[in-house]
């Protein structure tokens, strides 16, 4: 490598690292203050905590009922994926294995539905789920998936175009009928979809709050942000629990981030090329 | 698998049932609701077409839009020139620095709008005062205490969030550019700089159509981030159009009329998306 390459190549390494160190300093500022007591965080708020303190994580970890609330939030996530994985591929395997007008129709209309904006259908969506006596956490899945169904239905229907039906016609002859075709040869040839769709949806369904905010009114069934929002607003003047409490609320996902990144970047980077 | 097959129907029936309850009849009741004057209890009156001109003399909701459509305008260049350029950072040859990079970016987009809101409220209320302390910097103080600062605390932190989503889509179509059009471009001695507006820029084309209306259709339905951080504070003058729909609704009850503001909503992000169709089409058609 030439000097001068070699240089540039610095140069950029360089920037980069300043540019992370300034993307990561939110994160940071967080964490210290964390650690400090109520009135260190008043006086020094920028620097390394004088007296360090962990009192704050278990106060918030109790205040957040942090337990419950994750295990609320990772039902409901895991809970309304596995129900969109199984009813979406499904419902694109019998859509692309049906060459009719009548399928195209319906293909088109998962499209079109695509484009609606959650507020759009909001108020009505909430009165008629009232109605039903739906709001409670299996309204919220049922929710879900209506509203990621036509998503998922797109990218498993590109993917399919890409497995011959002479595929599913020797597992006929085989003596398999349709539902065994597509639990034993289908579904696992769409796995790397599967992953896209439960990436872009585990995030979704995670951190969503304008949903559950509307569903879920019972206490003891809060996911992690509904209870994040409310214990908030019961201490937005006591930084040293908020900010502690902030910091036990992301460690599940950057934790799993820091494990299965490499299947998240791609997920995301299908997700949104197809 | 045939029309009258009952296998068809079963394979079919329960994402269809789902998007009937979740989309297609709330839709169609939101139509309805909308020319009433439903109040979330009880239909007294069909009101014919006066709650949408209600809606052209109703000065916060025409002042949300246009909230609405600064931020986004303004928050779209942002992310996407950061997005990009992050893509371009991490697809040179760095080594391991490009995966740790490239990790970092992301980082924030796995967060909750939530959360990220109470975490950059933490940042502009606190440390922007320390700061401004430590610095002499008059501008930092009273962050979101004003219209100004509110407006831009959600543009920072939504750009925050959102580039490094939109640099992996960048990455996405960076690396599908072919190898031998960059060695022959360098064999013909041009520059890494020569290469890169020359010769990738113009081939990102696609990367921009996607990156530019997710963004947009992405700012234009913010509301979590906006509700943890700004609340619309101060006076309603941060409040976006997502929730002055939810407020008109859920907060003073009037749910025919936040409906009608709901059906503009649609009619807004149908034409953002609709055009973007278009745009990706065409360029298909011309390759």
């Amino acid at each position: 490598m030439s000097r001068s390459k070699k240089s540039s190549t610095f140069i950029i390494a360089f920037i980069g690292i300043v540019i992370s160190l300034l993307w990561l300093y939110p994160f940071y500022l967080v964490f210290i203050n964390s650690i400090k007591t109520k009135a260190e965080i008043f006086t020094n708020t920028l620097s390394w905590p004088k007296n360090l303190t962990l009192e704050n994580y278990p106060e918030a970890f109790k205040e957040l009922e942090f337990l419950y609330s994750f295990f609320n939030s990772f039902l409901v996530t895991s809970m309304s994926i596995l129900i969109i994985v199984i009813c979406s591929s499904m419902a694109a395997y019998a859509l692309s294995r049906n060459k009719s007008k009548l399928s195209s129709a319906i293909y088109f209309i998962f499209a079109i539905a695509m484009l609606i904006p959650f507020q759009s259908i909001m108020i009505p969506l909430v009165s008629i789920f009232g109605n039903l006596g739906m709001l409670n956490r299996i309204g919220l899945m049922i929710m879900y998936l209506g509203l990621g169904c036509s998503m998922a239905i797109f990218l498993y229907f590109g993917a399919l175009r890409g497995i011959p039906t002479s595929l599913d016609e020797a597992a006929k002859i085989d003596g398999c009928n349709t539902f065994q075709i597509y639990w034993h040869i289908i579904l696992p040839m769409l796995r790397p979809t599967t992953i896209t769709v439960i990436v872009l949806n585990a995030i979704w369904f995670w951190n969503d709050y304008l949903l559950p905010s509307l569903v879920i009114n019972k206490e003891g069934m809060y996911t992690i942000p509904l209870k994040t929002f409310y214990f908030f607003g019961e201490y937005s003047k006591q930084w040293h629990l908020a900010l502690a409490a902030l910091l036990i609320a992301i460690t599940p996902v950057i934790v799993l981030y820091i494990f299965l990144q490499k299947y998240i970047i791609k997920g995301i980077s299908e997700g949104a090329v197809k | 698998m045939r029309n009258k097959s009952i296998s068809f129907w079963i394979f079919l029936s329960p994402c269809i049932i789902a998007l009937f309850l979740v989309l297609i009849l709330p839709l169609g009741m939101g139509v309805y609701y909308s020319f009433t004057n439903w109040n979330g209890q009880v239909i007294n009156d069909f009101v014919g077409w006066n709650n949408y001109k209600n809606l052209l003399k109703d000065h916060q909701f025409l002042y949300s839009l246009w909230f609405t459509a600064k931020f986004s305008i303004v928050s779209v260049i942002g992310i996407n020139v950061i997005g990009l350029a992050f893509a371009v950072l991490v697809t040179q040859k760095l080594g391991k620095l490009n995966t740790i990079f490239r990790t970092i970016f992301f980082i924030p987009n796995l967060i909750g709008g939530i959360i990220l809101g109470f975490i950059w409220q933490f940042i502009f209320l606190k440390a922007f005062e320390s700061l401004a302390d430590l610095t002499g910097f008059e501008f930092l103080r009273g962050w979101l205490s004003t219209t100004e600062t509110g407006f831009w605390g959600i543009v920072v932190l939504f750009i925050w969030q959102m580039s490094g989503y939109i640099m992996v889509i960048y990455i996405a179509f960076l690396n599908n550019i072919p190898g031998e059009l960059v060695e022959a471009a360098a064999i013909d001695g041009a520059t890494p700089w020569q290469t890169f507006w020359k010769i990738k820029f113009p081939m990102l084309a696609p990367a921009f159509t996607v990156s530019l209306f997710l963004t947009l259709s992405n700012a234009f339905k913010l509301y979590d981030q906006n509700m943890a951080l700004t609340a619309g504070g101060p006076f309603s003058s941060t409040e976006m159009v997502a929730m002055n729909i939810y407020n008109t609704a859920f907060k003073v009850q009037q749910m025919g009329y936040a409906q009608a503001k709901a059906i503009i909503f649609l009619i807004i992000i149908s034409i953002i998306s609709v055009t973007q169709i278009y745009l990706t089409r065409r360029r298909e058609m011309n390759l």
